[in-house]
């Protein structure tokens, strides 16, 4: 019975895969689909039945609220007294109430003595898909608690949608105009903690298991030293083997032992590699020939590099191979505008998102798809820096001056929504985690 | 009426005369609008009453020529020198500004300096600390063309991070595209005596 269930429901997954996307992410996922029917031009409307319990109401607040962020399902509101609690089957069953407004899933959480039971109820099939006993970590409401919480959300949007969630994910950023200090926040913008003592903080990038954060410090005399500060331990070392002078702009290479980074000398500033966890040499990358060459970004396979180059007299953004060769520009001038930057590559490897300087002097973030070198802009209102994007390849974390002072915006590249997440205003260059998930 | 004028007129030439009686005539008596004594300018230690500068004298005199020349000198090497905007190239404003710098570091040999490049707000911020380094590079690149060594000096890169204005105005932006120069070791002794 069990199994032919899952084979029905495997069946239905290979079947109905809405998006057409070969996108490895959605390969990934789609062993996980619980092969529900809706439109796929459609967001599938999910329905979140009251938890009960002392804290149901901030997990179900949680579920929902990062269902929406995540613009890949419609939250079905269902809030009015007596709306039955337990979807029941059969002829007199209530799964049709459901249907009628609109939802094609429901999602059924109750506590247990170590986490969250949550059952998922295929409206249209009339019972439930799939189950899960989840681990919820911390005390309710703690940053800990929230993020096992977030965890849920994430894995609920896979079985509904064949895509993982980005609830338990954070956010890197600088806070402070000047002797800016590390922060991170999460996804939904709770929490916002500074990280280590570090003053003068810029540029922070995460290791890709999330385990560790590199970034560049600007010292009293200038510009700059590379860290990387251990998020198990809480501490911070520099990173020696990148020598004096001008370093900014480190990345961890998705092998996650070595950093590329900007090296300046009198000669221009180039990228160089070099190994963070043991002592190595530093290596060139670029020969920029007396030229800028900063804020690289790795495909996410790792065998190329996108950066930020002004060897034509102005920065447009490159593409090499990860050892420098084979240089090529990605972007080119149009019009007046010839000022692009601070590239990133997204983590399904089709785009590079970057900012493109309009001739009133603002910044917009486009992407370019490096398939066909087809630009997309996604921003228009104020200036808008420092792309990141989400482990979906889909939200970009920026900052922005659309409501003033800068703050950390995040947009859904498909629909053009966004949302503010931050709340202090002067802060920037943001890097969005990979999942955090354990 | 008349005559009363001419009467006081003649009893104050008279008193005067009789006041510098009094005293030992040395000079000329002062004109009698000249006003309370003057501050000194330049105050000399010497209590001489001499009227030629004598040794003493010349040496303050040339000590206070030199202090200005150093002054002058120092003023000149710190000198700020500006750029245009994504740009590192040295304009003629900058180019009359670094060859001032040049006798003064010909001339002291230890003294050693640091150049920082600084950009205005509008680039990406990573670039800009690449654009800083590029002017702090340029206009070192200048002065070791001109035959100073370039160990002694240093170049450094803030970007946009430290700037001296922050409103969004071209003539905010422009003080914010530019190189600092600050003395880091040495003295500045000896100074160009032809200059002035």
């Amino acid at each position: 019975m069990t199994r032919l269930l899952r084979a029905a429901l495997l069946v239905a997954a290979t079947t109905m895969i809405p998006l057409a996307r070969a996108s490895a992410q959605d390969t990934l996922q789609q062993a996980v689909r619980i092969g529900l029917r809706y439109d796929p031009n459609t967001k599938p409307g999910v329905l979140v039945l009251r938890v009960p319990g002392v804290n149901g109401d901030s997990v179900r607040a949680i579920l929902q609220r990062d269902f929406d962020n995540g613009d890949r399902i419609n939250v079905v509101a269902a809030d009015e007294a007596g709306f039955p609690d337990t979807p029941t089957p059969g002829k007199n069953g209530n799964y049709p109430v459901y249907a009628r407004l609109g939802a094609v899933a429901i999602v059924q959480v109750t506590p247990t003595a170590v986490g969250l039971h949550v059952a998922v109820h295929d409206v249209s099939q009339q019972k439930v898909a799939r189950v899960k006993d989840f681990a919820i970590d911390g005390a309710p409401n703690s940053r800990e608690w929230r993020m096992s919480v977030h965890n849920v959300s994430d894995e609920l949007e896979a079985w509904i949608t064949g895509v993982r969630g980005i609830a338990a994910t954070r956010v890197a950023y600088v806070q402070g105009v000047r002797n800016g200090r590390l922060y991170v926040i999460d996804s939904d913008g709770a929490f916002p903690t500074p990280v280590g003592d570090d003053t003068g903080v810029m540029s922070p990038s995460w290791h890709p298991k999330g385990t560790h954060l590199v970034y560049s410090v600007l010292g009293t005399h200038g510009c700059c030293q590379i860290y990387v500060y251990d998020m198990a331990s809480g501490s911070a070392r520099r990173i020696e083997a990148v020598g004096g002078g001008l370093n900014s702009t480190p990345v961890f290479a998705p092998d996650g032992a070595v950093i590329v980074y900007t090296h300046g000398e009198e000669s221009g500033t180039d990228l160089f590699a070099t190994t963070v966890f043991e002592r190595g040499p530093a290596r060139r990358i670029t020969v920029g020939r007396g030229s800028d060459n900063t804020s690289p970004t790795f495909s996410p396979e790792g065998r190329r590099l996108a950066f930020t180059s002004g060897r034509l007299g102005h920065p447009e953004i490159y593409i090499s191979d990860a050892d420098g060769t084979n240089p090529q520009p990605l972007t080119y001038s149009v019009g007046d505008q010839n000022y692009r930057a601070n590239p990133d590559w997204s983590p399904d490897g089709r785009l590079v998102a970057y900012q493109s300087q309009q001739t009133d002097g603002s910044f917009q973030l486009n992407t370019i798809s490096l398939r066909d070198r087809s630009v997309k802009q996604l921003t228009n209102d104020g200036s808008n820096e420092d792309a990141s994007w989400a482990p979906d390849s889909r939200h970009i974390i920026f900052s922005s001056t659309r409501t003033g002072s800068k703050q950390l915006f995040v947009i859904d590249s498909e629909s053009g929504k966004w949302r503010q997440l931050t709340r202090n205003g002067g802060v920037r260059l943001p890097a969005w985690s990979p999942p955090l998930t354990r | 009426m008349h005559r009363a004028s001419r009467a006081l007129s003649l009893s104050v030439v008279a008193l005067v005369a009789l006041g510098a009686c009094k005293k030992k005539p040395q000079v000329a008596p002062a004109p009698a609008e000249q006003p309370a004594p003057a501050p000194q300018p330049a105050p000399p230690p010497a209590p001489a009453p001499k009227p030629e500068c004598d040794a003493a004298c010349v040496e303050a005199r040339n000590n206070a020529a030199k202090t200005e020349a150093i002054r002058a000198a120092t003023a000149a090497l710190t000198a700020t020198i500006y750029f245009d905007y994504d740009r590192s190239d040295i304009t003629d404003d900058s180019r009359a500004k670094l060859d001032a710098k040049v006798p003064v570091l010909t001339q002291n040999t230890g003294v050693r300096i640091r150049i920082a490049g600084h950009t205005d707000s509008r680039g990406s911020d990573e670039y800009n600390l690449a654009l800083g380094q590029r002017r702090a590079a340029a206009a070192k690149r200048y002065l070791t063309d001109r035959g100073i060594d370039g160990s002694r000096i240093e170049i450094v890169s803030f970007g946009e991070e430290r700037p001296t204005c922050t409103d969004e105005s071209e003539g905010c932006w422009s003080r914010n595209r530019r190189d600092e120069f600050e003395i880091t070791g040495g003295q500045i002794t000896a100074v160009q005596t032809s200059s002035r």
